[in-house]
């Protein structure tokens, strides 16, 4: 079968499983939309965790990115891995016992206060709604280069499936259908890794073959990466620091508390039963996205070297422009990949000297997409990772419409404007929210804003700087009140929005970039990607020394500090 | 919660800070410090093709990572048993 007729039914196999499931698991009730029921076992959740947490980033664009910048990536690996050590002991279990349905819900309780619920739901929908943009043009490129459908149309449907299943079935249903997404995107991330190590190396273990000997030869592989980027001109692969030590710590450090920090997951530890499913569920959830993350340096490296090699077979002899393989041309054809013949020999340069390289652009995003056709796998392969990818854009974009749609019916509708909704009305409200919450993300998909290229960045800053201290402070402090918690959200957000914007303008406006005379980087040499931590700092110590200067906590909030503290008593907590 | 004393409160949120701390230790040891700030030196010893440092900042930490977890959920899933403060 040809490529095509693949792809379409890999494809169109995958979204009828979704739209059976979104038939099967429908909500009958808020408890049901909002956290599945709260009977998913913590295996199962687990397992949902990890789709909506690997999102077309994950997927699509970290080994390109760890391909080209060797262990400078290792930033992604450890801040989007480690934050779940974080997760599963400082915030997980607590929330869980604290039962309630929404992130602003548990902050607008701990910190008495309509207007800290306010500041969350509105640190929450900017972290989700940037988030979610990304995802949809995942899913727009996707179709696009797959199954060759205009780009809106991909994305029409791609929000077709999601409208289907989430306004079906809420969490219940987005549960079920990430449980499914997940299967196949693993599959699809490992299976082209493993043919790929048994290529280079003989070892079908992609985490093994990286530390193995090429095949037929006694040389490390690693060995020969660093070689043939230093022979190019590039920094060694295994060492290239990103721009500095103290950069890398703080751009990981602001990758693990974001990720703690980002509402969309610590949502999916309330749809388990006990307390003690949530720290286990979280322990799950990081082996399934393990799987992935172990293998991504494994693929980084081995595109590298492969996509070296077509295009320098031999050292010094350099591929035939008119020669190059179909995939070349495919992807070319994208605007991926750019080739500028700069010397007129009709052969293909690569190198690091800007002057006469002549793949003037190498997109991330192709290695992994791209990475089967370059190692010449059959083409039901392709299809597959075809699949994969929009499984993990579609989880992804589940979970934070889900997160958006019911801090909108729940905190916003239920907690302020009309609380005397009945249970019924609150059901259909969260389904319109829902539905609009897909509009308008299909919206700024189809549409993107000037600033939809540094929003995955800054929803990571905007969690890390806000969310995270909010929530581990409101559990493991007695003393933070009201005003502390106010002030230090507000602080910790405005200086990261300051660093960021100052860097890149307002809105991501370049023209509205401020103080441009400071050096880029200037604080510390720290890049406004890896800026959440200071921003998080910064909320810490704010709300320390604003709570020490205003009025204590009221009793009967110390009273619900203890009680979420240990676990046993959690199911009477739950009543609404 | 009544039937449990204050100072039972008190020692059990204790043992539990203190495990946490003992792991974060761990958590921060295996990615900041092996992983960044001792990596140049960790470099300079091999596991396979990998350098060690290298090979704890894109692999050996993310490991550690998902023992550190499950031990965390064991030991207090103990410490839960012997305060007998479990939900069910």
């Amino acid at each position: 079968m040809d490529l095509q007729t693949l792809t379409y039914l890999f494809v169109g196999t995958t979204f009828s499983i979704y739209i059976a499931i979104a038939i099967w698991a429908r909500a009958g009730s808020t408890k049901d939309f909002y956290v599945a029921g709260g009977g998913v076992h913590p295996v199962a959740n687990g397992m949902a965790t990890a789709a909506d947490w690997m999102s077309a980033a994950s997927f699509i664009s970290m080994a390109g990115m760890i391909s080209f910048m060797g262990y400078g990536g290792s930033v992604f690996l450890m801040g989007w891995t480690g934050g779940f050590v974080l997760l599963a002991m400082l915030l997980a279990p607590y929330l869980r016992k604290y039962g309630k349905f929404t992130v602003p819900e548990f902050i607008g309780d701990r910190y008495y206060s309509k207007t800290a619920r306010v500041v969350a739901v509105i640190c929450l929908i900017i972290c989700s709604v940037t988030y979610v943009i990304g995802q949809m043009k995942g899913i727009g490129v996707a179709f696009s280069r797959f199954l060759e459908v205009e780009y809106t149309t991909g994305l029409l449907i791609g929000m077709c499936i999601v409208f289907f299943y989430s306004v079906l079935g809420g969490m219940k249903g987005i549960t079920y259908t990430q449980i499914a997404q997940f299967c196949v995107l693993i599959l699809a991330y490992t299976i082209p890794a493993i043919f790929i190590s048994l290529n280079l190396t003989g070892n079908p273990l992609p985490q093994l073959g990286l530390g193995s000997t090429m095949n037929g030869s006694e040389t490390y592989l690693l060995d020969r990466l660093d070689q043939v980027v230093m022979d190019l001109g590039f920094n060694q692969y295994t060492t290239d620091v990103r721009l500095s030590g103290i950069n890398m710590f703080a751009y990981t450090m602001s990758l693990m508390i974001g990720t703690a920090g980002l509402p969309h997951v610590i949502i999916r530890f309330f749809t388990v039963p006990k307390v003690r499913d949530a720290r286990s569920s979280a322990g799950w959830a990081l082996v399934f996205i393990a799987i992935l993350y172990t293998t991504a340096p494994a693929v980084a490296a081995m595109a590298r070297l492969n996509l070296i090699d077509t295009i320098e077979p031999t050292k010094g002899e350099y591929l035939v422009y008119d020669e190059r393989p179909q995939w070349f041309k495919n992807w070319e054809t994208t605007g991926l990949l750019q080739f500028e013949d700069k010397n007129a020999d009709g052969r293909i340069q690569y190198s690091n000297d800007a002057a006469s390289n002549e793949m003037v652009k190498v997109d991330n995003d192709i290695m992994v997409l791209a990475n089967p056709e370059i190692a010449k796998l059959p083409n039901w392969v392709i299809a597959l990772v075809a699949a994969g990818g929009l499984a993990a854009a579609l989880s992804t974009a589940a979970g934070l419409l889900l997160a958006i749609a019911s801090s909108i019916s729940h905190d916003l509708l239920k907690g302020m404007i009309a609380p005397n909704i009945t249970e019924k009305q609150e059901l259909n409200a969260s389904r319109i929210a829902m539905a609009f919450a897909i509009a308008g993300a299909g919206y700024l998909g189809y549409n993107p804003p000037d600033f939809a290229a540094g929003t995955v960045a800054l929803a990571f800053g905007l969690a890390a700087s806000s969310i995270f201290p909010a929530l581990m402070m409101g559990i493991f402090s007695k003393t933070i009140n009201r005003e502390g918690a106010i002030a230090g959200m507000i602080a910790g957000i405005g200086v990261t929005l300051f660093y960021v914007f100052q860097h890149k303008g307002i809105m991501f406006v370049a023209s509205t970039a401020f103080l441009g005379d400071m050096e880029p980087n200037w604080f510390l040499g720290i890049e406004p990607n890896a800026f959440g931590v200071v921003g998080g700092v910064v909320n810490f110590s704010v709300a320390i020394v604003v709570s020490r200067l205003t009025g204590a906590v009221p009793a009967k909030v110390q009273e619900l500090v203890e009680h979420i503290r240990i676990p046993m008593g959690a199911s009477t907590a739950q009543d609404h | 919660m009544s039937q449990m004393t204050d100072e039972q409160i008190k020692a059990y949120w204790s043992r539990n800070v203190s495990l946490m701390v003992k792991l974060l230790a761990v958590w921060f040891v295996v990615s900041f410090g092996f992983g960044i700030i001792l990596v140049d030196v960790l470099n300079q010893f091999q596991i396979g093709g990998y350098k060690l440092g290298f090979w704890f900042a894109q692999q050996g930490s993310i490991y550690c990572f998902v023992v550190l977890i499950f031990v965390y959920t064991s030991r207090m899933a103990a410490l839960d048993r012997e305060f007998n403060v479990e939900e069910d």
